[in-house]
């Protein structure tokens, strides 16, 4: 709730002493809610009304760091309204039940690749402890996670194993998913500032009451488990904790959430890939799968970079000749947008051909090929003015283009505007380029 | 102080279109809570999935496709087979034929495989909704066509666009009762002129629904996204009666056609199976836009039909 001017004057010293540079308290406290001045511009204020109007003044959901990754810190429920900030990350599992556990382990390194510009891999381990399993196996399986250099999440809610399994993986950023209605003191010590504690409940009502109490203890280094009932709950407990910090600024719930698909569909990889969707759109900030194939990873990764782009910020490549696969002034031309991801897809596929091959990338407003074209960003004149003040034609000694497939309406007009140039239609997709390219270049 | 959840229930919602015939009717949206959003007000049609078949016959390079419609050899056989397919809505026909780049069917040979489809759909006991070939010129003269020739069958015609909404609606809706999708390019504002201008025909609330533009995962999905997002909260929080049709997005075409789900095997061994690829690229889209808002979902494969099918019910 954005605080009244009114709420933080009975704060204040009320004695009009202008050392704040503002005439009245009043006054001072009627910009401080505007957001105008910060409290602690009055020298006077006491230290329990600051530490009180912080705490109010403070963004509903707070920042969580595990390692290098942060999780939370976002202020809106959609994209359009501002941006999301914290993309959510991906965990593979493994649990000491597991008789496969080792293999997985192994593999969670197998999805690894660039996208644009950003690193695609799994970014946590769960390693889930089963309580009909000893304690020692556990510890085991932990210490094998711990090789795998990913950061860990421990699925333990027994506190003394917990502590022996915390002491092996120091120096790993961990989130400890541990601490209940009944386990959270004993939970609760062991957490400290690099420990993040996962806290689960029967029900969103304990869940919110457990966090109260963690806060009380002094704890606001937390991760929500939606919890693993079913579907419809995890699914409805992720939206009521977002909303409630987001829209209702309740703060209990201003933590981001962990989503264990992994639970809640077991062993049906396309429905934890569907989940994963569903909660990479809504609210979940960790989201568990049993692995990650290339299958999963490439829509999903995909998807995430696209919800968590800045929607204020386009992005573009800038435009000018790309000489790829060592071009020289005798390798063909061919011309596409300069959408960052137009780039990346053609220049990945074009660099996969092997073929040496001048990629042209002409000013579109940064939209895709059919975007620009109906745009009118991407026509034969912009293609020909492109060429023209590049001065291409004393850069490169080769004649033909290749143009994209889905503007193959442009060949006839270009033909005209470029003359003595060879206009040669391509494949619509650029996957299709490498066989083209090589066919081509014969 | 315990926790208070404050569910969003509005006073607006989402229109209901129905369409096919007596006793194998869909009908999509009704909702009057965000979408999917069962725990603020019980939803009463849950999205619901359409299984795209098209006049081409299916694509034989899917093993797990050319196994499920093995020994269906007309699209009739193959779209009955795509009605009994588990979690299907409804039928999707797509007249990729018609495409005058392409093999250019007549419009006539269209209308044929239309009434078969239909008849066959019918038959099988589910709605039917027919896509024309993308070009809109021939589109347009196949929609009046079909739409004459299934009279009273009460087809989802896919989709009447800025071009050519006044013949489109004109025929199929005024003339033989049939719905339409109106199509617009991931843009609040276009989505809704369009539909200003389809109302200005005189066609009431009821008959259309909309696509709002669609993309594969990572393909620009962000826009699609923020457009259903924008478009739900314009239906709900503003009463926008122009924008409370419910939404269809076609999500197979664009997922079989991406890197992702073409590329052989041989050609990046470490991704693995390439239909694994198209069936997870569709799944994660199609749940997506399911977030989002869609009211239906068009897919390709058997296994995401059932899939986002499980989905939407453990979500009910
Ligand atoms: C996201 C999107 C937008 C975003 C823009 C995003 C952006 N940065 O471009 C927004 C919302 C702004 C937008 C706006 C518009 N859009 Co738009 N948009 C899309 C959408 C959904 C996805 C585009 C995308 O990101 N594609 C991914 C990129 C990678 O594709 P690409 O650039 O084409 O590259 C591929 C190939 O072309 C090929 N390739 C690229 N270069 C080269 C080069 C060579 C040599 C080769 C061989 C291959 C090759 O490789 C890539 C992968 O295979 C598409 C529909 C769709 N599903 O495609 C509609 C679409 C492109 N938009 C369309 C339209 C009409 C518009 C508007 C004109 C609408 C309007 N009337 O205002 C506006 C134009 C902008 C404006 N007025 O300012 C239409 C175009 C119709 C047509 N056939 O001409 C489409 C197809 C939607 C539709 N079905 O109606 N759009
Ligand atoms: S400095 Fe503090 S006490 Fe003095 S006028 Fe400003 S607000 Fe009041």
């Amino acid at each position: 709730m954005a605080l009244k001017g009114l709420d933080i004057f009975k704060l204040s010293p009320k004695t009009n002493c202008k050392d704040c540079g503002s005439p009245t308290c009043m006054a001072f406290c009627m910009k401080v809610a505007q957001g105008a001045i910060s409290i602690d511009k009055c020298p006077h204020m006491s230290p329990e009304a600051i530490a009180k109007l912080s705490e109010q003044t403070a963004p509903p959901m707070k920042t969580i760091k595990v390692g290098d990754f942060t999780l939370g810190g976002e202020t809106v429920l959609y994209r359009h309204e501002k941006t999301f900030v914290s993309r959510c990350l991906y965990s593979a599992y493994v649990c000491d039940g597991m008789s496969d556990a080792d293999a997985r382990i192994a593999r969670v390194g197998a999805v690894d690749y660039e996208r644009i510009g950003e690193r695609m891999y799994v970014e946590l381990l769960y390693v889930d402890h089963c309580a009909e399993q000893p304690g020692d196996k556990y510890l085991e399986l932990v210490g094998k996670a711990k090789a795998s250099g990913r950061a860990l999440i421990l699925g333990v809610k027994d506190a003394g194993l917990a502590a022996r399994a915390l002491e092996l993986v120091k120096g790993t950023p961990v989130i400890l998913n541990g601490a209940n209605e009944s386990n959270y003191e004993a939970m609760n010590r062991l957490a400290s500032e690099d420990i993040v504690l996962g806290v689960s409940a029967a029900s969103i009502e304990a869940l919110y009451e457990t966090v109260e109490k963690l806060e009380a203890l002094g704890n606001k280094n937390l991760i929500l488990d939606v919890g693993a009932a079913s579907i419809k709950d995890a699914f409805a407990n992720a939206v009521k904790i977002r909303r409630a910090a987001l829209k209702n600024e309740d703060r209990v719930f201003g933590y981001p959430s962990i989503v264990n698909t992994a639970a809640l569909a077991p062993g049906d990889s396309h429905m934890q890939a569907a989940l994963a969707s569903l909660f990479t759109a809504r609210y979940g900030s960790v989201i568990v799968m049993d692995e990650m194939d290339y299958a999963k990873a490439l829509p999903l990764y995909g998807l995430r970079q696209n919800l968590f782009t800045d929607p204020q910020k386009p992005m573009k490549v800038t435009p000018g000749v790309y000489p790829l696969n060592g071009a020289d002034e005798n390798a063909v031309c061919a011309t596409t947008v300069d959408f960052a991801l137009t780039y990346f897809v053609v220049s990945g596929e074009i660099e996969r051909s092997g073929v040496p091959v001048n990629l042209l990338i002409s000013d579109a407003g940064g939209y895709s090929v059919l975007t620009a074209w109906a745009a009118g960003k991407l026509s034969a004149s912009s293609i020909a003015k492109f060429i023209d003040e590049n001065a291409i034609e004393s850069k490169i000694k080769s004649r033909t283009l290749l143009i994209p497939g889905k503007v193959a309406v442009l060949k006839g007009e270009l033909e005209a505007k470029l003359p003595g140039w060879k206009i040669v239609v391509a494949p619509n997709e650029a996957v299709q380029l490498v066989r083209f390219l090589k066919e081509f270049a014969g | 102080m315990p926790f208070t959840n404050k569910p969003q229930v509005f006073n607006a919602s989402i229109n209901t279109v129905s369409f096919g015939g007596q006793g194998c009717s869909v009908t999509l949206g009704g909702a009057n809570v965000y979408p999917l959003y069962t725990f603020d007000a019980a939803i009463a049609n849950m999205p619901k999935i359409g299984v795209e078949v098209s006049d081409l016959g299916c694509d034989a390079s899917i093993p797990g496709l050319s196994e499920f419609y093995r020994g269906a050899a007309t699209v009739a056989e193959q779209a009955a087979r795509a009605a009994a397919m588990e979690g299907a809505d409804f039928v999707c026909l797509k007249l990729d034929s018609a495409d005058p780049n392409g093999k250019n069917s007549s419009v006539e040979d269209c209308v044929a495989t239309a009434k078969a489809v239909c008849d066959a759909v019918t038959g099988a006991g589910k709605p039917l909704a027919v896509m024309g070939c993308k070009n809109i010129e021939k589109d347009t003269e196949l929609f009046v066509k079909i739409s004459e020739a299934l009279q009273g069958k009460n087809v989802l015609l896919i989709s009447a666009r800025e071009e050519n909404y006044k013949t489109v609606g004109a025929s199929a809706i005024l003339a033989y009762g049939q719905k339409v999708s109106a199509e617009s390019s991931v843009d609040i504002n276009l989505a809704k002129q369009l539909n200003v201008l389809i109302s200005q025909l005189g066609i009431q609330a009821g008959n259309t629904v909309m696509n709002l533009g669609s993309a594969a995962a990572g393909y620009g999905f962000e826009y699609v996204a923020s457009t259903m997002d924008r478009v739900k909260s314009a239906a709900l929080t503003q009463n926008d009666a122009m924008l409370q049709m419910p939404v269809v997005t076609p999500v197979g075409s664009d997922a079989w056609s991406v890197k992702e789900a073409l590329l052989d095997e041989a050609d990046m061994p470490e991704w693995g199976s390439r239909e694994e690829r198209g069936i997870q690229m569709e799944i994660v889209t199609a749940a997506a836009c399911l977030a989002s808002g869609s009211d239906a979902v068009i897919l390709r494969h058997p296994e995401s039909v059932k899939t986002i099918s499980e989905l939407i019910s453990a979500l009910k």
